[in-house]
């Protein structure tokens, strides 16, 4: 049994709980934009609610399961209890009562800021105090388990880091890294703003600062999406991994490659050079490569465990795959989407194409099917694994999960479908109501959002699945004497050993100098230039 | 480190497309200059309302045919509200905002920036296709931000016509 089960289990209710609350929203979002007339639908509440979504999905429910996840991960494939359970619990009290703080500032509409809560849009201060306060319990749980791997790399000299603890850790790496951006934007800027201390902020220095922050985001959420991908699925499928040393590379190329790219979300913002912007747009193609290795290696190992029960044709092993298991099947349809969703991040941040999607629908369309389908689906499907064997408890409602993944998948792809195409035809996103005054051009957006509702009540079905079954398992789920959570061997023991790739101080150093290059200098020249601050706004 | 020869080459096909993605994006930026608006100006946002280029927005056509649309974005609208210009000619969008961020996209073109109060969006763009376009905000700027919208109409016969020599004028 793992002895920090309650811990994980406690940080795992956090974010299902979240996750509920946030896909409510949602599915009301989403009738919005057709422009169904709910009986609660306002202007005030879908803005607002644009924000919980937002909050609650992308900083509150990631986080948590990560902060679970990763618990789960130092203790089992490190094979010794977590190092500072008591700093872990309080990170987990002062997370929680963060995330208390900023629902709180939200649902009372003095939030209404959106997740990027760019000033001078002026929110309650509870609200960046609350954020803030995410921010600061994971990095309890960063300090946490990167002390349980030093810990053990003491007491095993000689042993090879594990895989999965490697990518965890690499992700601790960009994490700490990233956050440096957004703590320096709401503690220095933004709440002594938001409280009256000072009367103006500079809201360029709270965009770099935020993008500083708000892409490196995606990959402290793919990182331990991949750690499940390379580490996990392939067993679960009952095969192996194709190559460990290719996983170790990807992961260290994120670590290098996951910060310096921010400006790409500012191609068409004022008051930055062209020059930076191209420089973060070609660090950011790099990124591609570390996710085509992953495509490869990851698809070659389910084609390890198709060929083990039997088949022998070129195709016929996608067959034999446990397409009725949710947590294989969740994993099998998130990568399908992120291959989709991966070529149109490319598209995003190719500097000139970018001026055809900005703000518009296209980018809604696009991140639901990363963060909102890799990142999302997969935890879904992972916690099928994880909460049996967390709770000792079987899986209730069997059915439900194995139909989830794939509601979500036909969901997903009406929703993203249209809103990719209603984005080129030029819809901006985040409106409450898409009919400007009955232009003729905003009309060709109507079947598009038709179908982006229907989208919206398969993944809300979906989604209310996944937290039925959560529920129903842990309130009343058959005790069992529960299975161990298990990785998958390498297919070629310790070939290949590229210790280099383990050099995590190397790694996280050369990052860190790529962020400085990225940032100092831009930074300096920003600060440098003759700057009018805004004071706050609170149109809402 | 030892790598199987199928993932050799799908790393080497991704490494190839991804020189391509580089390659065209530095062939049409350095060799054919095309940039997305990164214009470095900044203004008081306080006195947006009474600057001398700011408080009196509009469209001026110059000698050459080519204008310049000096514009407010604001909670919750555009000023001016409709703007004419002329068909295929150099266009170029100075636009500010008196109070918090918001986005100046005219819809089905590639005419989109962002407006940071405290900082001047510029940039400059054609149109092709002659008729009327919509205006929109795609930043979110308050509760008014989806009924915050202007008009863009591109003339087909240009005042541009004063610029040239009168009928009947000397050969």
């Amino acid at each position: 049994m793992i002895q920090s089960r309650k811990l994980a289990l406690a940080n795992l209710w956090v974010a299902i709980g979240a996750f509920a609350v946030a896909s409510a929203m949602a599915f009301m979002q989403s009738l919005s934009r057709a422009d169904l007339d709910l009986p609660f639908r306002t202007v005030r509440m879908y803005y607002l609610s644009v924000t919980a979504h937002g909050v609650l999905m992308a900083i509150v429910f990631t986080t948590f399961f990560i902060m679970g996840f990763g618990y789960v991960v130092a203790e089992r494939a490190l094979g010794r209890p977590v190092v500072g359970r008591r700093l872990a619990w309080a990170s987990w009290w002062v997370a929680l009562i963060g995330t208390a703080l900023a629902t709180w500032a939200i649902l009372r509409g003095e939030a209404t800021v959106l997740y990027t809560f760019y000033p001078p849009l002026m929110a309650h201060p509870l609200f960046y105090v609350g954020t803030a306060l995410v921010v600061v319990g994971s990095w309890g749980w960063c300090w946490v388990v990167a002390r349980t791997w030093h810990v053990w790399k003491k007491e095993s000299p000689g042993v090879r880091t594990p895989l999965p603890v490697h990518g965890m850790l690499a992700s601790i790496i960009i994490w700490v890294l990233a956050t440096i951006g957004v703590a320096a934007e709401v503690l220095v800027l933004l709440i002594p703003w938001s409280v009256g201390l000072v009367d103006t902020v500079d809201p360029m220095l709270a965009r770099i600062l935020f993008w500083w922050f708000g892409h490196p985001l995606v990959y402290f959420w793919l990182l331990p999406t991949y750690v499940i991908w390379y580490t996990m699925t392939p067993r679960i499928a009952g095969g192996k991994l194709f190559s460990d040393p290719l996983a170790r590379l990807a992961f260290v190329m994120l670590i290098l490659l996951a910060t310096p790219v921010g400006f790409h979300h500012q191609l068409v913002d004022p008051g930055v050079e062209a020059g930076w912007k191209l420089f973060h747009t070609f660090n950011t193609q790099l990124v591609l490569f570390p996710s085509f290795v992953t495509a490869f290696t990851v698809i070659a190992s389910f084609e390890i465990a198709g060929r083990k029960k039997g088949a022998r044709g070129l195709f016929d092993w996608i067959e034999e795959l446990p397409w009725g298991e949710p947590a294989f099947s969740s994993v099998a349809l998130a990568m399908l989407m992120f291959a989709v969703g991966g070529f149109g991040g490319a598209i995003n941040a190719a500097y000139g194409m970018n001026a055809v999607v900005h703000n518009t629908a296209w980018i809604q369309g696009h991140f639901h099917l990363t963060v909102g389908t890799a990142v999302a689906l997969t935890f879904m499907g992972t916690s099928y694994y994880l909460m049996p064997r967390l709770l000792g408890r079987e899986l209730e409602l069997t059915l439900l999960a194995r139909i989830q993944p794939y509601l979500w998948f036909g969901g997903m792809l009406l929703f993203s479908i249209s809103n990719h195409l209603t984005g080129l035809a030029g819809m901006p996103r985040r409106v409450f109501d898409a009919s400007y005054a009955g232009s003729e051009i905003a009309r060709q957006w109507v079947a598009g959002t038709g179908i982006s509702a229907v989208g919206g009540i398969f993944l809300f079905i979906s989604a209310t699945c996944w937290v039925a079954v959560m529920f129903g398992t842990g309130l009343a789920g058959r005790r069992i004497e529960p299975d161990p959570i298990e990785f998958a061997e390498p297919l070629e023991g310790e070939n290949g050993k590229a210790p280099i790739l383990d050099r995590f101080g190397l790694w996280a150093t050369v990052a860190a100098v790529l962020v400085v290059l990225a940032y100092a200098w831009p930074i300096a020249q920003h600060l440098s230039m003759e700057r009018f601050g805004s004071p706050g706004f609170t149109p809402f | 480190m030892h790598v199987d020869l199928y993932e050799r080459i799908w790393m080497g096909a991704a490494g190839a497309i991804i020189v391509v993605f580089l390659a065209s994006m530095g062939y049409t930026t350095l060799g054919r200059a095309v940039q997305p608006p990164s214009h470095v100006e900044t203004i008081d946002p306080a006195s947006v309302r009474s600057d001398a280029e700011f408080g009196a927005p509009g469209v001026t056509v110059h000698e050459d045919g080519s204008a310049t649309v000096v514009m407010q974005a604001f909670m919750f609208g555009f000023l001016p509200n409709e703007i004419r210009v002329p068909r295929g000619r150099d266009v170029t969008f100075r636009i500010t905002s008196p109070d918090v961020i918001h986005g100046f996209q005219i819809v089905q073109t590639n005419a989109n920036a962002m407006v940071v109060p405290g900082y001047v969006s510029q940039f400059t763009t054609r149109f092709d296709r002659a008729g009327e376009y919509l205006i929109v905000c795609n930043e979110y700027c308050g509760l008014g931000h989806h009924v915050m919208q202007g008009t863009l109409i591109v003339e087909d016969r240009p005042p541009l016509l004063r610029a040239l020599p009168p009928e009947g004028g000397a050969p």
